[in-house]
């Protein structure tokens, strides 16, 4: 440290500082907050290629897009927000909280941290310039089935092929980081069982994502070789099957939706307790909750293939198994209510996103189980049912989650209290708003409208037009969400350590905003601290 | 914290990330095999029946199954392919035969591999080849016809509830398609002019 203090600093262009420092940067919070601002930039242009369908689709009729660049915008809009939006916000969460709530200087491996960021601006770049090339972007949707991916993929399908490369290994080497970090960084008498909720969930994430991310890497390398190398994996002319392709495509895609909502659950576990004033209601059963919802979204792939001709057996198998996953789930749900059970419980920004999570994750759940009936499933499947679905479990479960998470931490991060009012405000309007979009779609999946599709017919006008309406509502709000982050950050009253009168755990004993180093000789964990 | 501990666990993460990607590639012989065993996804044998197998069907049983057969000529595969016969009603444990008839209607010489399938696909099992066309490939030159048969047996086994089955073909191009298709596309232009 000494022999540090006396270099002079070269004396460099005040810009030319400030990329080195963030480009070269290791520490945890710095990355965080690269991580959480890729994100916030990625939700927004994937959020605006939304309201450009949503334009589309607000009469019948093609109006304003070509159906050709509609499928494009359909096919980025989920590859982003999955794996631009949504991941990258939780990976920026575990990177700023991890640490602070274990007690740990800093992540176990800083320099990999600093490369699985910066390979992602890379990936996106490759993704998006897609957009711009000859014969468009990706246009088979998030889910790239073979042969629409293969055979008829337009040739800016390699560039997606490689961007998804880029995401495997940023995710992976994320992932390696996180349990490292957690396996060997707890401070002395942080036991497993002490350790927050949110830190367990992303624990059990960080294993789905680098047992499933591999997967994705092997289905789209048999995609490049399929595309330009003669190999014939899914191609029936030489002897492939493209089923084959939706097989190894879900047995990575089922557990990432659950790595798109198990840190969501963490954080709803850390908020709910603060502001009802009780410790956590099941600590140990949540634990035991998120470990079996993690172990059977191994087994249930087949859910989301039962209209490809599956042998009975398998159906009612992968049916029961799915209908299983209910049961650790309610758990987790009673544990949230039973926590809010007779507590004095005040109502800030924070707790009003983790309560609608709560309720509107459970809506999606609820749908989720009805879609897990074969016989249903038969009728329902690619229809707006599925899409009413997966954007209730998505919308207000992994994105209102994140975004209490940045209403329950902000305070901490920059050391400034959220202005209530306006949180308040972007609350309840994201809330009447994600409803309006999203519960609409329900009636017209039963109805029997197809989802991914420019056009329909007369019969579902309204509720598509209403859907519309509430869409556009719920991306201005996001805007008033970014002013509110900003402003926060910019100014505001000042954040005590604790932040919020019932909040326990590490990261409220330091001071508020968190000192660029934390935590560089271990704390002490009192004896009666925990669960 | 000993920096040897975090190295060993990097290690065996990497390990296991290594793992799952090597288990993709392993997913795909796995199913295969699954496929086989089962005759799940209506994949029927490619290779005739065994002696014993024929052998132990002798007896016909009085029992009707209707079949039906479609043929058609994939993308970019420029045959005309059709059944001669669109239906057959045969009692399982007899010896068919059905012909089928190929016309190469380009001006340059294909070959074609034509893969069965077979609905429902619990059926796959018990629909039994002796010899076929599509054990092997078939050449045809510009314009040249030809007819082609399968000769099977319904296995006697074949549970009751299926009563019809639908045996369909698709005839693939073999070979560098690419490099052909530009073949036939300058020779269409050629035409043109």
């Amino acid at each position: 440290m000494v022999a540090h203090a006396q270099i002079v600093p070269k004396k460099r262009h005040p810009l030319l500082a400030f990329a080195a420092r963030w480009l070269f940067t290791t520490n945890h919070k710095e990355i965080g907050t690269l991580y959480l601002c890729l994100s916030f930039l990625l939700f927004f242009i994937a959020g605006s290629m939304a309201m450009f369908m949503r334009l589309e689709l607000f009469e019948p009729g093609i109006q304003f897009v070509d159906p050709l660049f509609y499928n494009q915008l359909l096919t980025l809009h989920g590859l982003v927000m999955v794996f631009g939006a949504v991941m990258p916000a939780f990976v920026g969460l575990a990177n700023w909280l991890i640490p602070m709530m274990i007690g740990a200087p800093d992540m176990a491996l800083p320099r990999l941290n600093n490369f699985s960021f910066w390979i992602l601006p890379f990936a996106f770049t490759l993704l998006l310039s897609s957009l711009f090339m000859e014969g468009g972007a990706p246009n088979f949707g998030w889910t790239f089935y073979a042969p629409l991916s293969t055979t008829y993929g337009p040739p800016s399908t390699d560039f997606f092929i490689l961007g998804v490369h880029l995401m495997g290994i940023s995710s992976i080497m994320g992932a390696i980081n996180i349990i490292v970090t957690i396996v060997n960084l707890r401070a002395p008498g942080m036991t497993y069982m002490k350790m927050p909720m949110f830190v367990w969930t992303w624990l059990i994430t960080a294993f789905l994502l680098i047992m499933v991310m591999p997967v994705l890497a092997g289905v789209v390398t048999m995609m490049l070789t399929d595309r330009h190398f003669g190999t014939s994996f899914f191609d029936a002319a030489g002897g492939g099957d493209p089923v084959l392709f939706q097989h190894i495509f879900w047995f990575f895609g089922h557990p990432e939706v659950y790595i798109m909502i198990l840190p969501g659950f963490g954080i709803a576990s850390q908020i709910i307790p603060t502001f009802a004033r009780k410790k956590l209601f099941g600590y140990h059963s949540m634990v035991y909750a998120t470990l079996a919802i993690a172990v059977l979204s191994f087994v249930v792939w087949g859910h989301h293939m039962f209209t490809t001709g599956m042998p009975l057996f398998a159906e009612l198998f992968i049916m029961y198994a799915t209908m299983l996953i209910a049961v650790p789930t309610g758990v987790k749900v009673f544990n949230w209510i039973a926590t809010m059970w007779r507590g004095s419980m005040t109502f800030e920004t924070p707790m009003l996103f983790a309560i609608a999570f709560v309720m509107m994750f459970t809506i999606g759940g609820f749908s989720g189980l009805m879609l897990a009936l074969v016989p249903a499933d038969i009728q329902y499947h690619d229809t707006y049912f599925v899409v009413a679905h997966f954007h209730y479990v998505l919308y207000p479960g992994a994105i209102f989650g994140t975004m209490g998470a940045v209403y329950y931490w902000l305070p901490k991060w920059c050391g400034h209290m959220v202005d209530e009012r306006l949180g308040k405000l972007h609350f309840w309007c994201a809330t009447f708003a994600v409803n309006l979009t999203f519960f609409p779609m329900h009636f017209t999946g039963l109805a029997g409208m197809p989802r991914r599709v420019p056009d329909y017919s007369l019969q579902f006008a309204d509720f598509n037009m209403v859907s519309s309406i509430g869409a556009w509502l719920l991306g201005l709000t996001q805007i008033l969400f970014l002013y509110i982050v900003v402003k926060t950050i910019r100014g505001g009253e000042k954040a005590t350590a604790q932040v919020w009168e019932g909040a326990e755990g590490l990261e409220w004993t330091i001071p508020s905003p968190a000192p660029l180093h934390t935590f560089e000789t271990p704390p002490v964990i009192a004896q009666d601290h925990g669960h | 914290m000993s920096s040897r501990a975090k190295n060993r666990h990097v290690l065996l993460l990497l390990g296991l990330a290594a793992g799952m990607f090597g288990f993709a590639f392993a997913l795909v012989p796995l199913y295969d095999i699954l496929c086989d065993i089962t005759g799940i996804n209506g994949k029927p044998a490619l290779q005739a029946a065994l002696h014993e197998e024929i052998e132990a069907s002798e007896s016909a049983i009085d029992r009707e199954v209707t079949i039906q057969f479609l043929a058609k000529a994939a993308r970019g595969m420029p045959w005309e392919f059709r059944p001669l016969e669109n239906k057959m009603t045969v009692r399982p444990g007899e010896m068919n035969r059905v012909m089928f008839y190929v016309r190469n209607r380009s001006n340059h010489s294909v070959t074609g591999q034509a893969v069965p399938s077979i609905s429902p696909g619990q059926a796959a099992l018990y629909f039994k080849k002796i010899e076929c066309f599509c054990f092997e490939q078939q050449e045809l030159a510009a314009g040249g016809e030809m007819e082609i048969g399968v000769s099977f047996f319904v296995d006697v086994d074949m549970p009751a509830k299926i009563n019809e089955l639908t045996l369909s073909y698709t005839m693939f191009r073999v070979g560098d398609v690419e490099h052909e298709h530009l073949i036939s596309h300058f020779e269409a232009e050629r035409d043109d002019t």
